[in-house]
């Protein structure tokens, strides 16, 4: 058995490690929702991503390959989901289920279809080199925080960095203004000389992408085994949907939620040997029920929508036109 | 005489979906309602012996599809279609199959058996625990029809069986092999991903044969079990994993869960494992040693040839079946442990194990008795098994079984009542 320093350390590494692909997720859907359009479809859209970015990673025995490769098919999603509700003025809460759907169906469509010949990420150097851990200069000789944050892959640098940019984007460029307003009101978006169709059709791809990215961090993380029963995505896309509220439209407190929520799924394997490490202080661990252990990320993600949409009531994040389609005719 | 079969054929698919009707419209009435049903076969039955076997339905439901390439179901239909094979049924014409029926929604397993009735299905296996109570109903409203539940325990007198093996006489064969890995390596910690621990004594008696076997070897051998509480979750069974080699510093890693995940975090972490299901050397040559395997093909073999000697009488099942509880193990090939991987496995793992394969297959000694197993290996590899009469004591320090041959654990506990850890056994 480990001191019990270390295996706070594994538990917070592990936090971070396993649950931030829910960070790509999240900071896909808030800019998607920015712009208006409330996409449901992130679990597809993340599947389609994972499997794409991976075998063009395999076949290319690059990382960036397969971070590009995820990005345009998932962001071939958003164009999909864009041209649906957008141009054509489809129901958006419809076709949202609708790409989770035919997302999922791709994505076991072609791993099935491979059947012998999917590749093995350990054929592919690269690939795994990419995913390993990178430490930081200095920050990661922190104790304990040092090895969780700053001892981790490159993609979670990345996931953060994109939450920070985007924050940055929404919240001091003329353009993340200009996006503001085709969320909250198209209109007069509109009315200004904003072109709508553009820059509902960019975000809706951009999300997306970033969704898929997340999607690709994933197969990554499960080292690219496709058995064909479970999806790698496995439900992240639709936490997701709720940590956007949970943030309230924030990309950095994306980064929060991400962690909170972690926190609680992870605690379901670590909660014996964290009760091992420290029986005095969190010995009570070993006495909770499993089952509880299990469905605690779920009811306490479910408490905070509650919590946060009593307290938040309206104006604070949530784009105004959120899930109506915008018809210029209509005005 | 063709069209005529056809037609009597038809007939009686007509009847049984007529049955069906009257039994989803009127549950009330359902023996009325079968009744045509069941006169029909009786009628036919002249028509059908001369065709034999090449109008043989089989049907089966399954927890999810077909087209799986690994897992659960896909072990199934692999044992199903290869069972036909052998006995020359063709799976594309006469295998019907029902895919992803939940286990947990009566009314969906009871629709599926509908369909495969209609469909003319002679006998239906169902594969998953949660299928047990609308079988057993149905196998009353069909006494046309076999019925063959998988891991369950209910069943009648004459159409309807339930099928097991004793996959724990594997497990112990597999826990041989970590036990030998640890001695090697000098470390005693081993970690077990399970899906659940005490709560079924399917997972709960596979812990204990597998700590039995690697105590047979390395005596201070410790079994650190992770429960993820699912059958089936890859992203959990990976976490699960990483941490018995993180927080415990197991060096080998088994597991009572569907996908290969455990032993790939294994290979990355340079420990080794031993697989479940199906031989997962595939995923991990460098460090799987071995899995526990069931050849589910050896049941439905044996089924589905019994099945057919029923000659359209159904109700004869249970008794061609030879007992209505079918719980074969290593000695009829039903399990086993997978091909040893060389490369991974400590030095004799391999004699050992073949001599123990050999003690269980005679019948001599079985894992959940009075009487423990250890090894005395000469410098030529030759290995002598030595029993020793021993106290069997739980994890709690409780004795469940006193030593001595003559103690045995009795199959209803192993299937269906224990829910203990032997000794070495830690919930981690």
């Amino acid at each position: 058995m480990n001191n019990p320093i270390q295996v706070l350390t594994l538990f917070l590494f592990n936090i971070v490690l396993v649950n931030l692909p829910l960070l790509y997720g999240t900071a896909g859907e808030i800019i998607t929702e920015k712009s208006g359009s409330l996409n449901l479809g992130v679990e597809g859209t993340m599947a389609v991503g994972a499997i794409f970015g991976y075998l063009a990673g395999c076949a290319a025995d690059s990382l960036a390959a397969g971070l590009l490769a995820s990005f345009l098919a998932a962001g071939l999603c958003g164009l999909l989901f864009a041209l649906l509700t957008v141009s054509l003025q489809a129901n958006q809460n419809v076709t949202g289920l609708t790409i989770t759907t035919f997302g999922l169906g791709l994505y076991f469509f072609v791993g099935k279809g491979m059947g012998e010949n999917w590749p093995a990420m350990t054929a592919s150097a690269s690939l795994a080199r990419g995913f390993a851990p990178v430490e930081l200069p200095l920050l990661s000789k922190i104790p304990v925080l040092g090895k969780a944050l700053f001892s981790q892959n490159p993609l979670v640098y990345l996931g953060i960095l994109i939450a920070a940019a985007m924050w940055w984007y929404l919240s001091f460029t003329k353009t993340g203004l200009r996006l503001r307003a085709v969320g909250e009101n198209p209109a007069a978006a509109d009315s200004v000389g904003v072109n709508i169709l553009l820059y509902k059709y960019v975000h809706l791809v951009l999300g997306s992408g970033i969704m898929g990215l997340g999607g690709f961090y994933m197969a990554l993380y499960m080292s690219g085994s496709f058995e064909g029963s479970n999806c790698w995505i496995n439900g992240y896309g639709w936490i997701a949907i709720a940590l956007v509220i949970f943030a309230g439209w924030s990309p950095l407190l994306a980064i929060l939620g991400t962690l909170v929520f972690g926190f609680f799924n992870t605690l379901q394997i670590y909660a014996g040997p964290l009760a091992g490490a420290f029986p005095g202080t969190l010995g009570w661990l070993n006495a909770v029920p499993a089952h509880l252990l299990k469905a605690l990320p779920f009811l306490i993600t479910a408490i905070v929508l509650v919590v946060s949409s009593i307290r938040q009531k309206q104006g604070a994040g949530q784009p105004a036109a959120l899930g109506l389609n915008y018809f210029r005719e209509e005005r | 005489m063709k069209k005529k079969f056809l037609a009597l054929t038809l007939a009686l698919a007509m009847a049984v979906g007529l049955a069906a009707c009257g039994n989803s419209g009127a549950p009330s009435q359902t023996p009325a309602a079968s009744s045509p049903a069941a006169s029909a076969p009786a009628a036919s039955t002249p028509a059908a012996q001369p065709s034999g076997s090449s109008d043989f339905k089989v049907g089966a439901i399954y927890i999810t599809s077909q087209q799986d390439v690994a897992g659960y179901t896909f072990q199934h239909h692999n044992g199903i279609t290869t069972a036909m094979k052998n006995l020359g049924l063709d799976p594309a014409t006469q295998l019907l199959i029902v895919d992803n029926v939940d286990d947990r929604d009566d009314t969906a397993v009871a629709s599926a058996i509908d369909t495969l009735a209609n469909q003319g299905a002679d006998i239906i296996f169902g594969i998953s625990f949660g299928y047990i109570q609308s079988m057993a109903d149905k196998a009353e409203d069909y006494p046309d029809i076999m019925f063959s539940h998988g891991t369950g325990y209910l069943a009648n007198d004459t159409n309807f069986n339930n099928y097991f093996g004793r996959i724990y006489q594997a497990r112990y064969l597999a826990g041989i092999a970590a036990g030998m890995k640890t001695l090697e390596l000098g470390n005693n910690n081993i970690g077990y991903v399970a899906a659940y621990n005490l709560e079924y004594a399917e997972t709960c008696s596979g812990i204990n044969a597998f700590a039995l076997g690697a105590q047979s070897a390395n005596p201070d051998a410790v079994v650190y079990v992770s429960e993820i509480n699912t059958w089936g979750d890859e992203a959990l069974e990976r976490q699960a994993a990483q941490a018995l080699i993180d927080t415990y510093h197991c060096c080998v890693i088994s597991q009572h869960c569907d996908s290969a995940q455990p032993q790939l975090v294994a290979a990355e972490n340079n420990v080794f494992g031993c697989g479940y299901n199906s031989d997962m050397t595939e995923q991990a040559p460098s460090a799987h040693l071995t899995a526990a395997i069931w050849h589910w093909n050896v049941y439905y073999e044996t089924a589905i040839q019994a099945a057919m000697d029923c000659q359209g009488d159904a109700s004869k099942f249970v008794e061609q079946m030879g007992g209505n509880a079918y719980y074969a193990g290593l000695a009829e090939g039903f399990v086993d442990a997978s091909e040893l991987n060389d490369m991974a496995a400590a030095p004799n793992t391999r004699e050992v194990m073949d001599a123990v394969r050999e003690l269980i297959q005679s019948g001599e000694w079985d894992v959940f008795t009075g009487v423990k197993l250890s090894y005395n290996i000469s410098d030529d590899g030759k290995v002598e098994i030595i029993k020793t009469d021993a106290d069997m004591f739980d994890n709690q320090g409780s004795m469940i079984l006193a030593s001595g041959s003559g103690n045995v654990i009795d199959d209803s506990a192993i299937k269906g009542t224990m829910d203990y850890n032997v000794k070495g056994v830690i919930a981690g």
